[in-house]
Formats: structure tokens, C-alpha cells, sequence
């Protein structure tokens, strides 16, 4: 059912289609929508099986979830921002527990200063947490990668939670023709949840037992393992989507022009504008291509190293910063690159939601390719700082 | 022991270890517990080594009374609610302190029994003060020095709290009462809601008493009316342990190590007053004296 409709909507949509059995949220912008659409199904008795829980926190809403989880039911939370870093003491424990809830992050900026507007400073600060990372580019890919989440994040051999990322306010309010699934599609795709182990009286098991050093590092390693496990399985549910859908998002990345000389990588919405920019760079007679980096964890080293193996000048966009060091997926792409020699431009832009036009970008990255545009903050003034 | 025991290893005496194996055989077992950090959970959850007959969970510190809710509610829509009450036991600090969603429990009104396990202080880690330790206690964070004599201020009241919320039933207990406990806990699993209970659990090592005293301690705490044993259905108050003959709360005070610098000056003693003055408070506000 093909309908123009905004982000949130496609990604609301899309979870009421995997028939989760508790939602619990905390409304935060630009998130609020979708957990508004799923209150209004609940409120109509669209959603079988399934209780619809407002927490009094982002904090709670998590842990509401782990428990949730852990006996048996498959759940849903969507958040950003100052929710994603109130949640993260959770979410932390629930990769720890193999919890596989699934969250949609719209990616927001943090505070100071306080900013709702988009970039990807809030999911990379959960980089470590032991959770799937999917960045998609537009509202399609959203709803279509709701049904991949349970797949991949329930699957038996990876049990960890999945966040897909999608741009705040870009995506999530941004209206797009999205060709809605039908249930059908996707009960033929998603079995029910039902995991092996969970809280029961019939079978009593303990969750998150203490460990001491003699054991503690063997359940971190065996999350290692999942995450491991977890890029293989991903690539086969995506091939399998790709056939049950008819769409094809391709793997943990997609590949434009690969036999460039140089290339543009990106995630999450700007690739969209980035295919435009690559389409214009080529008609000046520029070799350039594009990398649509997917999955950011479990990082796709392999891939990311066999697609540029020949690239002889990569430029990365971030739209975020470590600060101290650079952007963050510069960061990884150059640990994946190691012992590989193209030289490598990283610019950070779009910070708390800063425009970036197609032609600054289309300038940036021409200039980066001849050689005129050095790595670093583009498009901002910098401050006169005055420290008394 | 069939739910709680086998290789626990709380000390000898523990109050929480008591009052724990008579919650679970109250419930006979047909329980899920939530178990923030803490004592009870360091004492019963070690990978390899775990005591609980009965299925387990234990999050964070912070987040039980969440993670509970997020049970009572999966088990509702999975049509699986027969299996039994979902029931926290938290420690004093994991309740009053930290424990940030307790309030979103009572409000929301989720279908769990809340007990928390009141040491009046973080015990495991060592003896820190808690929003339930009681005025004037040392501990390791409210040191008796020169200037300062322990805790200050009174315990947070949280029978008022829960009470103002609106929760169903509300009452209090001590680990000396085993047969209470029981009783309470029942009628607590019979009641739709988010119940709260607060079972007193003396500790031999914060306290600084002997495993042999603990039921005199305990039993201290509740002839002097410091620790008040109430009940409340719908905010309605239904039953208080009377005392024959309340005793002074020196009696209680000095045979724990937690008080024993307040005899020692006369800024300690005006201390043990103000310690009275609860005591009394107490008995008036619930009517704790028998003779009166």
C-alpha cells in the first residue's frame, strides 16, 4: 500500500506490523510522533496482545523493557538525545542480560547547548553498549528495517538489542511516499517471539548474575561473539528482505561506482543528497563514488576494506565529533583502513541540526578531490572565545 | 529451603536471609523475584552459585520497581499472570535513594508486591549512610567526629510516601516477626496493585552486634516504638503492634556499636532525646502504648 507519509508514521506502522507485546516510552522530540501513533493504535485496539506504557522516563522506559524481555515478550521503545543518554545505563545491562529489544533512535543532538535538531552525536556515545546500529537513509528504509530488527536481534545465535537510527526532524517529519507492508508480508518474514530462556515459575533461571573475575570476561567475550555472529545473520536476513519485499537495501553497506578512484562515505540521511553530489562530480568528468555505510556495529571491516581497496582518496562525513580527536566514523574508518594507503579527508558538519546544502557539500567534496580542502569543522563560524 | 538458601552466603544472624525465606515460602515459590544491587543480591546471585529457587532477575541498582512493572505487565499480555506475584526486594538505599522509578510503579499502579529490605544503610559495600538510616547513626559517610555525631535528620518516611500515592496496601514488619512477615506478605499477593512493604532487618556487621542479639535488637527496635509495625488497606490504617510496656530507646541504642558514641558527650545525649522524641512521636501518631 504505497501512501505518502511522514517518518514517524513509517516507522509506527512498521512496529504495529511486528505485533510487539509491550511498548513503553517516554515522550521526547523529534521521537514523540512515533510513540503517539502507537498510543492512538493501542488506544483503538489496533494492537493485539500488546500493553502501551507511558514511563515517567526514558530511564524507566528501558528498564520497564528489561523486564518485559526477560519473561518472554518482544518490545518496543523509540527515543533520541537526553533520552538515549538517560536510558544508556540500561541499555548497557540489557546487551549485558542478551535482551533483544528493539529501539528507534532519531537521531538528535545533546546538550549544551540545548539543541532538538539532527545529528548522530547521541547513538555514537552508545558505540560501546554491546547494541546493533543500523542507520538508514530515508522513510522507507525505516519501515522496512522495523521487521529486519526483531528478525536479526531475536535470532537465537545473536540475542542482543538493535537500535535503528534515522535521522531526527530530516527523516522522521520530513513526508515521503513509503509503501506500507502488509501484515501478511510480514508474519511470513517474523515468526513470534519466543525465545529459549526467560523468567518463568516453571523453569526458574536467574538474569543478571554477578560474576567475578574468574567468569566476568567470558560473558563479555561471548557478547563479542554475538556482535560476530550477528554480521553474518545480517547479511542473510537482508538478502532474505530483499526477496520477500522485492527491495533491495543492499548489506551492511552499498556501493556506488565502485571502481572510483575516490569516494564519499556517509550514513544515515545526507547519503541521499550525497547520491546527487556523486551523480554531478561524475558528469564534470570526476571519478567518484559512494559508500552508504549501514551497519556501524558490528562494524564492517572486511567489506569497508574490500570495497576501497583501490580508492586512492576517501572522504568521510561525520556529523559527529570526539571531541579531542576527530569525527567519529573517520575514527573507524581509518582503524578498518589499517595498512591500506589512501589518504583520507574527514569533515564534520550539519552539527545540531546545521544546514548543509547540496551545493557546500558538492563544493567540499570536489575541493577535498583536488587536493584544496583540508579535514576538519566545515560550515560554521568560529567563535571568539572570552575566557576571563 | 526448597526457594531460598542452598549456598547463600549471607552472615550468620542476617536479618535479610530470614526475612526472605518467609516471603518466598509465603508465596510458596509462585513468585518472580527483582533484586536490585545490594546485599541480599551479592549474598545470593554469584554466576555459578545462585540460591534463588524461584525465577530471578537482577537489573541495576537503580531500576527494579521499573523492570518489575515491565514483568507484571508481560505476563498480563502473554496470559501467563497465573505463574505467580512478581515481588522486588530491595535494600534501604536501592528503595529511598536511588531507586528512581519506584514512584512510576505506584502511579502507574502495576501489579507487584514492592518489599524493601530495610538495613537502614549500604551494608554490603560496607556501612554507608542511606535515606533510611536513622538519626544519629555512624556510618562510614556520617562519621562520628568532633563536630559532626552521625546521621542527621530522620529516616525518610516512605510508609507516607507510598501511602500518598495512593497504594493499596502499605505496612511494615520486622525480620523478628517471621510469622507477620508471612501473613502480610499473603494479603499483600491477594490485593491488585503496587503494594509496599518494609520488613525491618537488623545486620549483625553495620550495626555492630552480635548474631546471637539480632532478635533482641530486633525485637528493641519494637518495644520502644522506633520501628513502628503498621498496616494500611486503602489507605486506611487496619493493624499496629501494640506495646505492653514501651522501653526507653537507650535500651535499643546501647548495644549497638551503629550509637555508641551518643553516650559519650553530653551533644551526644541531646541526640538520644531527640531519638526519644521519635520514639514517642511514633507511639502517639499510631497509637503503639497498650496502657494508654
Amino acid at each position: 500500500m504505497r501512501k505518502v507519509v511522514r517518518g514517524f508514521y513509517s516507522v509506527a506502522y512498521a512496529v504495529k506490523l511486528c505485533k510487539p507485546n509491550i511498548i513503553c516510552a517516554y515522550p521526547i522530540t523529534p521521537q514523540t510522533e512515533i510513540v503517539e501513533n502507537l498510543a492512538l493504535m493501542y488506544a483503538n485496539g489496533e494492537l493485539e496482545n500488546c500493553k502501551y506504557i507511558t514511563a515517567e522516563s526514558e530511564f524507566a522506559a528501558a528498564s520497564i523493557l528489561v523486564g518485559a524481555s526477560a519473561a518472554g515478550a518482544r518490545t518496543f521503545t523509540a527515543t533520541c538525545s537526553q533520552g538515549l543518554i538517560l536510558m544508556s545505563e540500561v541499555l548497557f545491562n540489557a546487551a549485558g542480560m542478551r535482551l533483544p529489544i528493539v529501539i528507534v533512535n532519531t537521531n538528535r543532538a545533546l546538550s549544551a547547548p540545548l539543541s532538538i535538531w539532527n545529528d548522530l552525536q547521541d547513538s555514537m556515545a552508545l558505540r560501546d553498549a554491546g547494541i546493533i546500529q543500523v542507520y538508514v537513509e530515508n522513510n522507507q528504509e525505516a519501515h522496512d528495517m522495523v521487521p529486519q530488527a526483531y528478525k536479526i536481534a531475536e535470532d537465537k545465535r545473536v540475542r542482543l538489542p538493535f537500535m535503528i537510527c534515522m535521522d531526527g526532524y530530516k527523516l522522521t517529519h520530513a513526508y515521503e511516499p513509503v509503501d506500507l507492508l502488509d501484515q501478511n508480508v510480514v508474519d511470513s518474514f517474523l515468526p513470534p517471539y519466543s525465545p529459549e530462556v526467560y523468567l518463568t515459575t516453571k523453569k526458574p533461571v536467574a538474569f543478571g548474575c554477578y560474576a567475578p573475575p574468574h567468569i566476568y570476561m567470558e560473558f563479555r567475550v561471548a557478547m563479542q561473539r554475538a556482535m560476530e555472529r550477528a554480521k553474518e545473520i545480517m547479511e542473510k536476513v537482508f538478502a532474505d528482505w530483499a526477496e520477500v519485499s522485492g527491495r533491495n537495501w543492499g548489506g551492511h553497506l552499498e556501493v556506488v561506482y565502485p571502481d572510483s578512484k575516490n569516494f564519499v562515505i556517509a550514513m544515515g540521511s545526507i547519503v541521499g543528497l550525497l547520491r546527487k553530489v556523486v551523480e554531478e562530480l561524475r558528469n564534470e568528468g570526476i571519478s567518484v563514488g559512494l559508500v552508504k555505510l549501514r551497519t556501524f556495529r558490528p562494524f564492517p571491516v572486511q567489506e569497508l576494506r574490500k570495497s576501497l581497496e583501490n580508492a586512492e582518496k576517501i572522504i568521510v562525513i561525520d556529523r559527529s565529533v570526539s571531541f579531542g580527536y576527530e569525527g567519529n566514523l573517520s575514527i573507524e574508518l581509518k582503524s578498518a583502513l589499517y595498512g591500506m594507503s589512501p589518504e583520507v579527508i574527514s569533515f564534520i558538519l550539519g552539527l545540531g541540526g546545521r544546514d548543509v546544502p547540496k551545493d557546500f557539500l558538492k563544493e567540499l567534496v570536489k575541493n577535498a578531490i583536488l587536493g584544496k580542502e583540508k579535514s576538519g569543522f566545515k560550515g560554521f563560524k568560529e567563535f571568539e572565545e572570552v575566557i576571563p | 529451603m526448597r526457594f531460598f538458601g542452598r549456598g547463600h552466603g549471607a552472615c550468620p544472624g542476617c536479618g535479610l536471609a530470614i526475612a526472605v525465606r518467609n516471603i518466598l515460602e509465603a508465596l510458596e515459590g509462585k513468585c518472580f523475584v527483582v533484586n536490585p544491587t545490594g546485599c541480599l543480591e551479592i549474598i545470593s546471585s554469584q554466576y555459578g552459585r545462585n540460591a534463588w529457587g524461584v525465577p530471578y532477575i537482577h537489573p541495576l541498582f537503580d531500576n527494579a520497581a521499573a523492570v518489575a512493572c515491565g514483568i507484571s505487565e508481560a505476563l498480563k499480555v502473554l496470559g501467563r499472570e497465573d505463574e505467580g506475584e512478581v515481588v522486588v526486594l530491595a535494600g534501604d538505599g536501592a528503595t529511598a535513594d536511588i531507586g528512581l522509578t519506584l514512584h512510576g510503579m505506584f502511579d502507574r499502579n502495576h501489579d507487584v508486591i514492592y518489599i524493601c529490605l530495610d538495613n537502614e544503610a549500604y551494608q554490603n559495600t560496607g556501612h554507608q549512610q542511606s535515606a533510611l538510616t536513622p538519626l544519629g547513626e555512624a556510618t562510614t559517610t556520617t562519621p562520628a567526629g568532633k563536630l559532626m555525631l552521625g546521621k542527621i535528620g530522620r529516616k525518610k518516611d516512605m510508609v507516607a510516601i507510598a501511602l500518598a500515592h495512593g497504594s493499596p496496601y502499605v505496612a511494615t514488619s520486622s525480620a523478628v516477626l517471621p510469622a507477620d512477615i508471612r501473613r502480610k506478605v499473603k494479603k499483600a499477593a491477594k490485593i491488585e496493585g503496587a503494594k509496599y512493604i518494609q520488613i525491618h532487618c537488623p545486620c549483625v556487621t553495620g550495626w555492630g552486634i552480635d548474631g546471637k542479639d539480632v532478635v533482641k535488637v530486633g525485637n528493641l527496635a519494637i518495644e520502644t516504638a522506633l520501628y513502628p509495625i503498621v498496616e494500611f488497606e486503602n489507605g486506611k490504617l487496619l493493624t499496629v503492634r501494640k506495646v505492653k510496656e514501651r522501653k526507653p530507646v537507650e535500651e535499643y541504642l546501647k548495644i549497638q556499636r551503629r550509637f555508641r558514641h551518643l553516650f559519650t558527650s553530653p551533644e551526644g545525649r541531646k541526640v538520644i532525646e531527640e531519638i526519644q522524641k521519635i520514639a514517642d512521636e511514633n507511639a502517639l501518631r499510631y497509637g503503639i502504648d497498650l496502657k494508654k
